[in-house]
């Protein structure tokens, strides 16, 4: 019989501790850091104000600003993983050995990947949407701010297991997407695909509760006046966007719940005897995987969408036919996921389908490159930082999609398959997309929630850094790739002569991380130099509503909703000068703070880690807690407060006279 | 009918719900899309000709379709404000909801005792998580109707309380929907197969 301090926690002893000097390394880092947050934070008594103020807020703005906060820290670790891997591939890849093991490397490129897509772009996503949505519709909040807040924290459990594996365990070893039978119990046995499951699915059933928020809040929530073409570009983006969401991620539910059970109770989904099929797996994943591209992708055109008519003081180039490309786009990225693996065998004319299905998805979006350049096109362009970081968005996505049509032709793919040459390709999409275009919003947006601008020069240096850097480290990736080189590769025989074109990939990631660099003292300094560089509440010269709000927002965004009649309503109101709103001024409701979101995040979590260790009681008490937490948080009565006219004059007379 | 819905719904907790039951289904499609393909993959073991006990199913199928007719009961007893009369269909409910999800337990049991535990063929772990995620949603309905009624008990017929009974209808209704899906995918095409 085992003693009953085994049992009792399941497979959790203390040879869970890392042993290895570089993630020992990591956890003491790591934990320096929170260990001066909380310093930090009793030495200034500031605990009852981060849970009043942000913890229990249902404020769309708040947990906007939270969400970018975790994803930005989740950006750096994602970048220390980077360093690591490319460290390994220049200087220790051809000799042997280095202090980064086979098994360690391959936790390293599993981790980067799962970090990156799902707590950073998605993190950053989801606080842009909280953030400008509801201020671009003219609305107050969100459909429901409480599933908003339990979204944010479903979130943060996902990423506090993923973090809390380096400490505790070990990470999957699988790749991002972990594919049996590789994942399945007989290959890895340990607990890495189990944290990896169990970060990515909570955080999923987060996003997904959001995709249904915020789709709500579009289509009921609307400004009187804003038919569904008078919507902002960015918003229609957004409901592409989220209506993938809610098509991609049940599937990733369920995928991920079968998998799980496989390894915890035994099935044979995906095992590779006893009838089980690895290949559904895969097919599952990617009719998520596919359209999750999209989901990241589709907002960052938004954005960009509308920055370049602003910086070009001119309206959008071919709206209606922006609007179609967006959605068509939407439906054609769920008839492409068999792309990502021709080399399955399903023969010639379905390989031939999902290839040229893949070459007309690229239709739509040259389409939206042709309309931000003609809308460029005779516009009074100014070159802030926002347009750099456009600039380097055109020229290295359109690369980047120039390489996917060659990929989507299934003959080359079997060649490409698994090769640095189609690494370089998806890193060129999300980097030359996603990232430029979110970093790009960032910039944009930071003044209407802040009330300064981040310093533009500084912000110049970082976005030509990326740009710079991004192309130094990935054209030699694409040449590797050519070359044969596979991914994820620890170690190759020097002989190959491949060293070279790693170490000046190598060197194009320290010239991305100086980029980031800048970008952090960008923020420090314009924070320190916040008075020099204050903004006026439309900061650019903007056209669409969130514009028209104070700055900072106040937390029931407008204090009058008028009536919108154009489809660049700000600017509109701007040239007619109608600003006098002829509304009254009504009592406003809005949302009390609760800690349910907290709780009912953090429980999930709970239950997560007890199911990795397999510490059977504690799930018994969490999935208890979680549904009593669920049945507490509906029955709560008086969920909102009333702002009386008095209050919100009082705001706004003190807003104008701060000369906001 | 038409009276209750329009009364039972506000625009965007209904539209909210519904697209949340959407997603629901799109799991349910993923279970079953995998189900399919896994049919096959008996290893050996029994298929589904051998191990349904079609009696069984169809008794549970007829419970869970009365559910469904006592839930539209009660929302008409709603509409019209009679609470005692609407306490008593979603008892109804209730208790049929139990006998279905005893009845399927019941099943599950008499498999595993069999040896065709979701362990021993690919085919057995489809059916048995599919079937199986149906069941859990009911179970959870069923914790949620009872809190329903305690409230309705207690805090009486109010707007929150109302539109919550009126989405449970929805959340019922599709789990009816899912069922006649798995009788017939997976029961009856099973045996006929």
């Amino acid at each position: 019989m085992k003693g009953w301090g085994i049992d009792m926690w399941g497979r959790l002893s203390l040879e869970a501790l890392p042993h290895d000097i570089v993630t020992i390394g990591g956890v003491v880092g790591g934990g320096l850091a929170v260990l001066a947050g909380v310093a930090a934070l009793t030495y200034f008594k500031k605990w009852g104000w981060l849970w009043r103020e942000w913890i229990t807020s249902l404020d769309h703005k708040k947990i906007g600003i939270m969400y970018m906060i975790v994803a930005v820290v989740m950006l750096l670790r994602g970048f220390a993983d980077t360093l690591m891997l490319r460290a390994q591939q220049a200087v220790f890849g051809a000799g042997d050995g280095g202090p980064i093991s086979a098994d360690l490397f391959q936790q390293v490129f599993s981790a980067h990947g799962t970090i990156m897509i799902f707590f950073v772009a998605m993190g950053i996503l989801f606080g842009a949407l909280n953030l400008i949505v509801p201020l671009q519709i003219g609305a107050r909040d969100v459909a429901f701010p409480l599933l908003n807040s339990i979204s944010f924290w479903l979130f943060v459990a996902g990423m506090m297991l993923m973090n809390l594996s380096l400490a505790i365990g070990e990470f999957s070893t699988a790749g991002w997407l972990a594919y049996p039978p590789l994942s399945g119990l007989e290959y890895s046995p340990g607990t890495g695909v189990d944290y990896w499951l169990w970060s990515i699915q909570i955080a999923g059933i987060g996003s997904l509760l959001s995709g249904i928020n915020f789709l709500v809040t579009i289509f009921t929530m609307r400004r009187k006046g804003m038919t569904l073409m008078k919507m902002p570009i960015f918003t229609w983006s957004v409901v592409g966007s989220m209506a993938l969401v809610l098509w991609a991620f049940p599937i990733l539910t369920a995928t991920l719940a079968m998998l799980t059970l496989d390894r915890t109770i035994g099935t044979n989904f995906f095992t590779s005897d006893l009838g089980g099929n690895p290949m559904m797996y895969v097919n599952l994943i990617w009719a998520w995987g596919h359209p999750e591209v999209y989901i990241l992708v589709l907002p960052a055109f938004g954005v960009f969408s509308e920055i370049v008519p602003v910086f070009s003081r001119k309206k959008l180039f071919g709206y209606k036919s922006m609007v179609m490309a967006l959605m068509a786009i939407t439906v054609l990225s769920f008839t492409v996921w068999l792309h990502h693996f021709f080399t399955m065998g399903a023969g010639a004319n379905v390989n031939a389908f999902f290839g040229i299905m893949t070459m007309i998805i690229g239709i739509p979006t040259g389409v939206k490159v042709f309309n931000w350049i003609f809308t460029m096109y005779k516009g009074k362009v100014s070159f802030t930082s926002p347009m750099i970081w456009f600039m380097g968005f055109v020229v290295t996505f359109t690369l980047g999609g120039l390489t996917g049509v060659l990929l989507s032709v299934p003959g080359i793919d079997f060649q490409m398959h698994n090769s640095l040459f189609l690494v370089a390709h998806f890193h060129n999409m999300i980097i030359g997309g996603v990232v430029f275009g979110l970093f790009a919003g960032i910039t944009y947006w930071w003044p209407k929630f802040t009330g300064f601008y981040l310093h533009e020069k500084l912000g110049k240096i970082a976005a030509l850094c990326w740009i710079v850097g991004f192309l130094v480290a990935f054209v030699p990736i694409y040449i590797l790739g050519l070359m044969g080189a596979a991914r994820r590769l620890d170690s190759y025989d020097p002989s190959l002569g491949w060293q070279g074109l790693f170490v000046v990939a190598a060197v194009g990631v320290l010239i991305i991380g100086l980029g980031v660099v800048v970008q952090v003292a960008q923020v420090a300094y314009s924070i320190w130099k916040r008075k020099e560089l204050r903004a006026p509440h439309d900061a650019w010269g903007g056209r669409t509503l969130e514009w028209y709000a104070h700055t900072p927002v106040p937390e029931y965004n407008f204090a009058v909703l008028d009536t919108v009649k154009s489809r660049d309503e700000f600017w509109q109101m701007k040239q007619e000068n109608r600003f006098r709103s002829k509304s009254t001024l009504l009592p406003i409701e809005l949302p009390k703070n609760t800690s349910a979101g907290f709780l009912i995040g953090m429980t999930a979590g709970l239950i997560g880690f007890a199911v990795i260790w397999h510490i059977w009681w504690l799930v018994v008490i969490g999935v208890i807690a979680v549904v009593g937490l669920v049945i507490w948080a509906n029955l709560r009565e008086e969920t909102e407060f009333e702002l009386s006219v008095g209050e919100i004059l009082r705001h706004e007379k003190s807003m104008k006279r701060a000369g906001l | 009918m038409k009276q209750a819905a329009v009364k039972f719904t506000n625009y965007k907790s209904s539209l909210g719900f519904w697209i949340y039951l959407m997603t629901d289904c799109l799991i349910f499609a993923s279970l079953f899309a995998t189900y399919i393909v896994l049919l096959p993959g008996t290893a050996g073991g029994p298929g589904p000709k051998d191990i349904f006990q079609m009696p069984l199913v169809l008794t549970e199928t007829l419970i869970l379709l009365t559910s469904s007719f006592t839930v539209g009961l009660a929302m008409i007893a709603l509409s019209k404000k009679n609470i005692k009369q609407a306490i008593w269909w979603l008892a109804a409910t209730y208790i049929l909801g139990v006998a279905f999800l005893t009845i399927e337990l019941f099943e599950f049991g008499v498999l595993v005792s069999e040896g065709h535990s979701w362990q021993a063929s690919a085919f057995l772990s489809a059916f048995f998580v599919l079937v199986g995620t149906h069941g859990l949603h009911i179970l959870i309905g069923l914790i949620w109707l009872l809190v329903m009624v305690i409230v309705l008990l207690r805090r009486g017929l109010n707007s929150k309380s109302s539109r919550q009974l009126g989405l449970f209808a929805m959340y019922w209704h599709f789990l009816d929907l899912v069922w006649i899906f798995i009788f017939t995918i997976v029961y009856l095409m099973g045996v006929a197969s």
